[in-house]
């Protein structure tokens, strides 16, 4: 039972990754129409924004140590401790959840300047020019960041406080063998969060129900003479938004390296298609279920029945629903049937 | 829509035209620097990959993203054939084709029930699937990291045993693919070439081709005709499966080691691109495509950034300095970023590729303007 709840655990904030990707994925599928290869390289360019904002945060001075005193020895010590002490230290110490705050302004410029400078051009042309358009860039993307940062990983810490295990089974009253790594908690929490806010803006607002109407007719919705193009670049700049957060956030469980993004894009279209193309719920679920169905996979139990399941159950769940039901989970009629 | 005229005649001395041309590759592209048999044998290989994949993309419009999975098979049912059997090419390429034939029989049978992009992103996941699996489960039979290699001691069952020690080299009845300085691999990459061509053609001119060609255009209206579309397009994905066989067959012939990286999804990519760059659904397109990339891929890996300031040698040093490492992120290593570059751009400005281009430039200097 136990071991269990463990794995559910497992699987959902993994899950909740492939969840906001594949959420991106199907908003700009739903209006834009289009099928986004790179969103994978958003994801990484926000992992990205993490490296840079420690980076710039831990810029350091050489400082006399004091505590040697048989030689004059020097130690790297950041400008922010030295200006403002223990709070300097606590600004580098949160700096992934700060640099939530510089990610939002950066990966929405980013999403709108990719939106109207590339993506506009191909709405009206065959998918199978948007899906090589967006590869192209996303090989771009990858190559120059792997220029910048290099080609190794660069593992970013989680907050102090966040690090380390929770007894989640002690907080639910399940005995003492529960134990989960904190900040994989606070993902996916994260991860809702972001979920919940997007249905909501999509449910509550008047932007979301323009949006909302577009994704089902859009001619309709122009007919009224609502300019439906430029909302529709703003929802783009906020799936770029999503994937960049949900990018940065996981920095601390997979150190950030140049390839991440496409690791996770093939997996994201997967869940995307098993969803159901242009279902939102759809995403969302089928993110999560098939993160838990992986983290099972990956069970020795598992593995010992079916060696190397692991590897494969995602894109055989894939298949199988595909070849059942191929409209995906939750998928409409006629919408991307084609 | 630009249609070619062509006749039986202009095939054949299209055909003869493109033998001719590939068979003197070595004289030709010598002040290229590029006639080496090695990089030739890239070309001929890889040019015999795209267009393969051409008949499939270029013909039916079906986009795979997972044509290197039956590169990655063709290599390794090779180099096992190396191992178990003889280091003779012929039966070891007939097995490899056949076998990436079933697999991508296999794969075909199942992707094929989607269209459009989730055709794309079905092939997608099972070539990373089957690259995956190479490197885990598969890995008694691939060897996983250290790739699959062949080795003296081998037990083959139709060839003399191997002197201890001796370094085992693949063969065509006698010939050794390193003779003549390396031009005999070559020759043989070369006539297959020319035969895969020929097949495209002739299947590019065929009623079935025109089948294809139909799927292309329209799959509902060929489907309301009465007819069932899809054993058209299994065949033309099975087809241009075994031309990716045949390429990964040639590989593990000239080289005789198979590794997984070759089914990764940039290797499925770079072939997406050499068949867009060249012009999809042309004939030769295809292979013009393959040889422009590897040829530059081949030039650009080789500059660094000493190279390039000995180039730019003539100007003022303070613009050296200034250029030298901007431009040293697009050759060496930085490769790949061109590659994507030449990609998009390609896609932006130039959907049909070098042919389209080359037709434009055409049209524009004849007289009548008209194409």
């Amino acid at each position: 039972m136990d071991a269990i709840i463990l794995q559910i655990l497992n699987g959902l904030d993994k899950g909740g990754a492939y969840a906001l990707i594949a959420l991106g994925l199907t908003l700009i599928f739903g209006t834009l129409g289009v099928v986004n290869f790179a969103h994978g390289a958003l994801f990484m360019l926000g992992a990205f924004v993490a490296v840079s904002v420690r980076e710039v945060l831990t810029i350091s001075t050489k400082v006399k140590d004091e505590s040697v005193t048989f030689f004059e020895a020097f130690k790297e010590i950041p400008y922010l401790e030295l200006w403002l002490g223990d709070t300097g230290r606590a600004i580098i110490d949160w700096s992934v959840p700060i640099s939530i705050l510089i990610a939002i302004p950066v990966m929405l410029l980013i999403g709108l300047v990719m939106e109207r400078g590339l993506i506009r051009h191909f709405y009206r042309r065959a998918h199978a020019d948007q899906i090589l358009v967006t590869f192209g860039l996303a090989i771009v993307i990858q190559e120059i960041i792997k220029a910048i940062y290099g080609a190794n990983p660069i593992p970013q810490p989680a907050p102090e406080m966040f690090e380390g295990t929770a007894n989640v089974g002690a907080l639910l009253g399940l005995g003492d063998n529960i134990v989960y790594p904190k900040w994989r908690l606070v993902y996916l929490g994260f991860a809702a969060l972001i979920i919940a806010a997007v249905f909501a803006f999509l449910q509550f607002t008047t932007f979301g129900m323009v949006v909302r109407a577009g994704m089902a007719d859009r001619q309709t919705v122009q007919l009224l003479g609502i300019n439906i193009t430029k909302r529709f670049s703003i929802v783009f700049g906020m799936a770029a938004v999503v994937a960049g957060l949900a990018g940065l956030m996981y920095t601390p469980i997979l150190s950030p390296n140049y390839h991440m993004g496409m690791d996770f894009l093939v997996l994201s279209f997967v869940v995307v298609v098993v969803g159901g193309m242009g279902s939102l719920p759809g995403a969302v679920a089928a993110g999560f279920l098939l993160g838990i169905l992986q983290s099972f996979a990956s069970m020795n139990e598992i593995k010992q029945i079916i060696p190397g399941i692991d590897q494969v159950i995602i894109y055989l769940v894939a298949m199988i629903v595909l070849l059942v039901r191929p409209r995906g989970l939750m998928g409409r009629k006629g919408v991307m049937e084609d | 829509m630009h249609i070619d005229k062509f006749t039986p005649k202009s095939d054949m001395m299209m055909l003869l035209g493109f033998a001719a041309a590939v068979l003197l590759m070595p004289l030709w592209l010598q002040p290229f620097g590029a006639a080496y048999p090695d990089l030739m044998q890239r070309f001929a290989i890889f040019g015999l990959f795209a267009i393969g994949f051409n008949i499939l993309f270029g013909q039916t419009g079906y986009l795979s993203f997972g044509h290197a999975a039956f590169i990655g098979v063709g290599s390794y049912t090779t180099v096992w054939i190396f191992k178990l059997f003889t280091l003779n090419i012929l039966p070891a390429m007939v097995a490899g084709v056949l076998m990436s034939g079933i697999f991508a029989l296999i794969i075909g049978f199942i992707c094929l029930r989607r269209t459009g992009i989730y055709f794309s992103i079905l092939t997608l996941a099972l070539a990373q699937m089957s690259y995956n699996l190479a490197y885990s489960v598969l890995t008694p039979i691939t060897m996983g990291e250290t790739g699959l290699q062949v080795e003296a001691a081998d037990p083959r069952a139709w060839d003399a045993p191997l002197a201890e020690g001796a370094v085992p080299r693949t063969n065509l009845f006698g010939i050794e693919m390193t003779d003549f300085g390396g031009l005999a691999g070559f020759y043989i990459c070369a006539v297959i070439l020319i035969v895969g061509f020929y097949i495209a053609l002739r299947i590019t001119r065929s009623p079935f081709g025109s089948m294809l060609r139909g799927l292309k255009t329209n799959q509902n209206r060929m489907s309301y005709t009465g007819l069932n579309t899809r054993p058209y397009a299994l065949a033309a994905f099975v087809i241009s499966g075994m031309y990716a066989g045949l390429a990964g067959s040639l590989m593990a012939a000239m080289d005789p080691l198979a590794g997984a990286e070759r089914m990764q999804w940039t290797a499925s990519g770079e072939v997406v691109l050499m068949t867009i760059l060249g012009g999809v659904g042309t004939l030769i397109g295809p292979f013009l495509g393959a040889v422009a990339i590897k040829y530059f891929e081949n030039i650009f890996s080789a500059i660094d950034g000493a190279v390039l300031t000995s180039a730019l040698d003539f100007l003022p040093d303070f613009l050296v300095s200034g250029i030298v490492p901007v431009l040293s992120l697009f050759v060496g290593k930085g490769w790949h970023l061109t590659l994507g570059l030449i990609f998009m751009l390609v896609v932006i400005f130039l959907p049909g590729g070098i042919m389209e281009g080359y037709r434009r430039i055409k049209a524009r200097f004849s007289k009548s303007g008209q194409e």
